[in-house]
């Protein structure tokens, strides 16, 4: 492979390298419920992805926590975190810290195990989640310091979704076509993609696609890149 | 646009302008976050409105944390600042109430409250805590909150020439970085001119460097909590030195390169892994039994 070829191939996750200087809210700032943004504020919204990603409201949480997250997760409310998360709270909501309680009153029943996973970052959580229609999800992300966080699994598929912008997920058979067809109703509705990616669990059973987006994308999008033939699902992740 | 990567590209451009640099920064936010001045200047207000809340709840906190290791000293601090005489604090009452409300800060945040992470959450105390002891003397709330856009310039420029994350540079890249916003923020509002932010920073890092992350029990406690307290004090006599005309020997963004290549040459055990230090002192590890079994 030459030397363009291969920087062509280069997914465009590379710019989670690069070092872009920060804005002025992300050094004063996020406004946060304490103690640490990575195992507090970071697991809030780990949660709050997993449930965006799950759709709908929880009944059932099963959750691993490996590494520093599995040591230190009491200390930290990382426990209180994730499932004030679940339950749908933003990092700063201030009933993170009885959101166990609230969850017994709610009706979300949960379990917190510690693992020990291959290759993962230290503060990863995997989070089962099942819905109140019955929907499941899993959900595998890690906390990866000053409250941002990387998704990098959903059911079984490898995906680098960091929360920042709106996302389209769909889930469709591995064709050719499928994928031209969803983006072509972006470009009509004029959505800009602004990182994208797919993968497959074998050639030509059923694929993820995950696109950051610039702009929430509006219902009707959504609807109709559902139809699309071979979509099986098309769903929104809004920003956390 | 108006950019910069460095400090000195941060003061020249200031320089140039005739402008503060708060002004810069609000005018780079302003371009990359395509949101108007005043949407950006709100945002900021009601972060402040937030780490005021936080110092008050702190300095009359009696609540211990989840760990039962902090809590109250905010308070013992405020309680002894108001003391006369041959009891009088050393640093002065407005000192100590400084340190009491960087304190404080830390101890709301240990507790499960809500803050403001400046630069992060370990560091909560020292920028809010400033602002404080400049309010007391009676700094006007529009300079307090322009002075906030100065000390995220000041982080902005540290996180992409060194560190803001102890898991990457030790403390010095958290309560470090904080207490050169905070000196940078104070000399701003004291009237200060965009080279004397430039030395107040340089005089705050300098004095920092090589400060280790090491936390008991990987809390954000012991010795987090205290140091808020010691970093405010610091930040501020480095303002006061930077407005007394003291110059830094070694210019502000040569100290933040050294910064950079110290955090890189610390071990991991003293970045933020509690396996070193404070955290395998045979105290800590009695702390860390109590706290997690065996």
């Amino acid at each position: 492979m030459t030397r363009e070829r291969e920087a062509a191939c280069q997914p465009p996750f590379s710019v989670y390298e690069v070092k872009i200087m920060h804005g002025v809210f992300d050094i004063v700032g996020p406004v946060m419920i304490g103690p640490s943004s990575s195992h507090t504020a970071g697991a809030a919204r780990l949660g709050l992805m997993a449930r965006k990603i799950l759709g709908e409201r929880a009944v059932r949480a099963e959750i691993n926590l490996h590494g520093s997250f599995a040591q230190t997760y009491r200390g930290h409310g990382t426990d209180k975190a994730l499932i004030a998360g679940i339950m749908g709270m933003e990092p700063d909501d201030m009933r993170l810290r009885e959101a166990l309680e609230l969850a017994d009153k709610r009706g979300l029943s949960y379990d917190f195990r510690q693992v020990e996973l291959q290759e993962a970052h230290p503060n990863t959580a995997v989070i089962y989640l099942v819905g109140e229609t019955g929907r499941v999800a899993r959900v595998r992300g890690a906390s990866v310091g000053g409250g941002n966080i990387l998704v990098t699994n959903i059911d079984g598929y490898e995906v680098e979704l960091s929360g920042q912008y709106p996302a389209l997920l769909t889930i469709h058979h591995d064709r050719p076509g499928v994928i031209t067809r969803v983006t072509q109703i972006l470009s009509r509705y004029e959505v800009n993609i602004a990182f994208m990616r797919v993968s497959r669990q074998s050639r030509g059973e059923t694929a993820m696609m995950i696109m950051e987006l610039d702009d929430e994308p509006a219902t009707d999008v959504v609807e109709e890149c559902g139809q699309v033939p071979d979509v099986e699902l098309a769903r929104a992740v809004p920003a956390v | 646009m108006i950019n910069f990567s460095n400090l000195a590209e941060l003061i020249s451009i200031a320089r140039e302008k005739s402008l503060p640099i708060h002004e810069v920064v609000i005018a780079r936010e302003m371009h990359i976050s395509l949101r108007s001045r005043e949407h950006i200047i709100k945002q900021m207000a009601d972060s402040w409105m937030v780490m005021q809340e936080s110092i008050e709840r702190g300095l009359n906190n009696t609540e211990k944390s989840l760990s039962g290791l902090t809590g109250g000293d905010a308070r013992r601090l405020r309680l002894y600042s108001s003391r006369a005489g041959a009891e009088a604090p050393y640093l002065g009452e407005a000192a100590i109430l400084a340190a009491a409300a960087a304190v404080g800060v830390n101890e709301v945040n240990a507790v499960m409250g809500r803050i403001v992470a400046c630069p992060t959450a370990g560091s909560c105390g020292i920028v809010p805590a400033a602002l404080y002891a400049a309010k007391q003397r009676g700094a006007s709330e529009e300079k307090l909150v322009l002075s906030l856009f100065t000390a995220a310039g000041i982080g902005m420029v540290i996180d992409q020439n060194a560190s803001i994350a102890g898991a990457s540079g030790g403390c010095q890249a958290e309560c470090g970085t904080a207490a050169a916003m905070a000196a940078g923020a104070l000399v701003e509002i004291a009237g200060g001119g965009p080279e004397k932010v430039g030395e107040a920073v340089a005089l705050s890092v300098k004095n920092l460097l090589g400060l280790v992350c090491d936390p008991v029990a990987g809390l954000v406690e012991v010795p987090c909590v205290k140091r808020n307290g010691f970093a405010v004090i610091e930040a501020m006599l480095a303002a006061d030195m930077a407005l007394s005309g003291i110059k830094s020997v070694i210019p502000v963004d040569e100290v933040i390169g050294a910064m950079d290549k110290i955090g890189r040459a610390l071990p991991k055990s003293l970045r933020e892994t509690s396996q070193g230090g404070l955290a395998v002192t045979p105290t800590a590890r009695r702390i860390e039994r109590e706290l997690y079994g065996e």
